[in-house]
């Protein structure tokens, strides 16, 4: 990025020391950052008598013995402390809760882009104003209105819910890709007799995969993260209750298992984490675009 | 396609022309009425069954990923089938209408029914007027509160801007960029929850008697110190919220390294070449320069971080529960609203949110058009 032109053995050692300096400060950043994960990665493979005695940095200094690392705790996290059910379930909740609002969002930001009816800017507004709704304002209605739709501590409810919270931004972001496609695109499609509805899902669909991408991780991540939405319209019922649920009362009732709590909490974000490397690239085109939750 | 079928009827007979009106209305009718009675048993399985897990499952997501796509082909095609003109004036409907009910169900009608409860008891029978909100700003817990906000809002924004900053400054010039951003924004993908017990295993502590297993007091003690409870430290109340905001620092500071590094690479290099030919240091060109202009960049991710930090609940929720000095305006509102079951209390409180979030994300929204995203 930056082109240095100190062409003077003065300049070039200051370029070193400059570069060293740097190097070493990131490094140090970067060791900061994940030194939290790695030692609860590390922690979660140690015998509960282990982690309760000595801290976990120990483990690099001798004796290296290897019967000191154990699955013991990913075992029983995952099948008596239900942490297993609540994984399935996860899945369950987040993936119609990321694709419904696309579908409905996509839909509904090709029809505020590129086609004419009365009242639009007017709707499209009240999307914009809809952005900045905390959902806190919509829990107690929503969860009064679904007592009496008997959708309390159903996936169903809480998928709606996910949906609801998640279109505004949705439209947001879907509009501003698709509304900036080339018109003659679109022109040329309809002169040869196309629909709205063709147009819409041989052209617009295809062409809008990199946003359709980048909001889908985000709203991914955002589900099987979230913790309160889970909490109001899931319940900690163990049927349906999902890993980031479980594991909040695993910290309240065994806040001192730290074997326990550490390899649930991997389980937790196993999937989140692959999800993300895998996908790093619309996670941030995503970012850029401005993929904030309101 | 429309003349298409205008020319053939024309060749028709009466009768052919009437069964094709009959059998038209048929489908129009009929496959509604059947996609939605699919739809509605696929809605009374999912909320009643006992089938064996894999199978709602799968029923679920078939149920919900293909039920919303075989709505929007059903009543496209009723809408087609209409008049021309009938289906350019529909048609859009059809195509943001059920975003727009969605919207206005669990968005725009819960707001007005939060206000209107905010304006009730506890049980939303009595009208109580403002006296919800005088309690909100009278009672002590709830001033706590606001006071460990603006010291989420300060410190949380100042620290992540910071932070994202620096990263993104120094990593664009080190040679294993990427890899040191992908560790640094790792955390991102990471819960509020396992956040928290991620944290809390760092601050753990234990008796002076004992060798200390979270890495915090394992220094101090190192150093010569006494273990502190670090968060639980009701000695330093205000302060101990320090060591909740580190947490989202910790997780916040890559989406501001991602900003302001695709910010720091759109700058016109000729930029910085006339400040060199001119004879600024490096360190003029960053701050007199660069920093400038990227300062709409700046202001998008700070803003962004203090609503963010106005509406934070799963950390302190996780961490403390809001004990030790450590209640925040979401965690009030959630202990109000679900476990105390005061509704009119705890809608009044989102209220209060709502009208701080709005200027903030009036203001972002705004430098975001500015910046013409994607």
């Amino acid at each position: 990025m930056s082109s240095y032109h100190g062409t003077s053995s003065k300049g070039r050692l200051r370029r070193i020391f400059d570069s060293t300096a740097v190097r070493l400060t990131v490094l140090f950043i970067v060791f900061m950052w994940t030194l939290p994960t790695a030692g609860m990665l590390v922690s979660s493979f140690r015998a509960p008598i282990d982690i309760r005695t000595s801290g976990w940095w120990t483990v690099f200094l001798p004796p290296y013995s290897l019967s000191q690392w154990t699955l013991e705790n990913y075992q029983n996290v995952i099948t008596a402390d239900g942490m297993g059910a609540a994984f399935i379930n996860s899945f369950i909740v987040t993936i119609p809760a990321t694709v419904i609002p696309i579908t409905i969002a996509a839909f509904a930001a090709y029809a505020f882009a590129w086609m004419k009816f009365r009242g639009r800017d007017l709707l499209f507004a009240l999307v914009v104003a809809m952005l900045v709704v905390p959902l806190q304002m919509a829990l107690i209605p929503v969860l009064r209105l679904y007592t009496g739709l008997d959708l309390n501590g159903t996936f169903l409810g809480v998928w709606l819910a996910h949906t609801g919270f998640g279109l505004p931004l949705a439209i947001f972001l879907f509009y501003g890709y698709i509304s900036l496609l080339p018109r003659e695109l679109f022109e040329s499609a309809w002169i040869d007799g196309a629909s709205h509805y063709t147009a819409f899902t041989r052209l617009v669909l295809p062409l809008s995969v990199p946003a359709i991408a980048s909001f889908a991780i985000f709203q991914f991540l955002w589900v099987w993260n979230d913790l309160l939405v889970a909490l109001v319209f899931l319940g900690t019922n163990p049927e349906v209750t999902i890993v980031t649920s479980r594991l909040a009362a695993m910290v309240g009732t065994k806040g001192q298992d730290w074997h326990l709590l550490t390899a649930g909490a991997f389980v937790s974000m196993v999937v989140p984490l692959i999800i993300f490397l895998a996908l790093q690239r619309y996670f941030v085109r995503g970012l850029l675009a401005g993929s904030v939750k309101g | 396609m429309a003349h298409v079928d205008a020319s053939e009827k024309q060749e028709m007979g009466v009768g052919a022309r009437f069964i094709a009106f009959i059998s038209s209305v048929f489908l129009a009718v009929i496959i509604p009425l059947i996609a939605f009675a699919v739809i509605y048993a696929g809605f009374i399985f999912l909320r009643d069954s006992n089938a064996p897990k894999w199978v709602i499952t799968l029923v679920a997501i078939v149920w919900g990923v293909g039920g919303i796509a075989v709505l929007y082909w059903v009543f496209n095609g009723l809408v087609e089938r209409l008049p021309p003109a009938w289906t350019a004036r529909l048609q859009p409907f059809v195509f943001v209408g059920p975003a727009l009910a969605i919207l206005v169900w669990y968005l725009a009608l819960p707001t007005a029914r939060t206000f209107w409860l905010s304006l009730h008891d506890r049980n939303a029978d009595a009208f109580v007027g403002l006296a919800n909100y005088s309690a909100i700003f009278t009672e002590r817990v709830m001033r706590e509160a606001f006071r460990n906000n603006l010291m989420w809002i300060i410190f949380g924004s100042t620290f992540s801007v910071l932070f994202g900053l620096l990263v993104a400054t120094l990593a664009d010039r080190s040679r294993w960029e990427r890899v040191s951003k992908t560790f640094i924004f790792l955390p991102m993908a990471i819960s509020f929850v396992g956040a928290g017990v991620i944290w809390n295993f760092i601050y753990e502590v234990r008796p002076v008697t004992v060798p200390q297993i979270g890495l915090l007091n394992a220094i101090v003690v190192a150093l010569g110190g006494t273990p502190k409870p670090w968060y639980a430290w009701t000695d330093i109340i205000p302060w101990n919220n320090l060591f909740l905001i580190v947490i989202v620092v910790w997780l916040q500071a890559g989406f501001s390294m991602v900003l302001f590094s695709a910010a720091l690479k759109g700058i016109p290099s000729e930029l910085m070449e006339a400040g060199r030919v001119d004879g600024a240091s490096e360190i003029q060109i960053y701050f007199r320069i660069m920093l400038p202009y990227i300062r709409g960049t700046i202001i998008t991710v700070w803003t962004t971080i203090v609503i963010f930090t106005l509406k934070i609940f799963d950390v302190v929720w996780v961490m403390t529960g809001g004990q030790f000095g450590t209640e925040v305006i979401a965690t009030q509102f959630f202990r109000q609203s679900f476990v105390a079951r005061n509704s009119g209390f705890g809608s009044a409180i989102a209220i209060i949110l709502l009208l701080a979030v709005i200027p903030v994300m009036i203001y972002n929204l705004r430098q975001f058009r500015e910046q013409e995203a994607f």
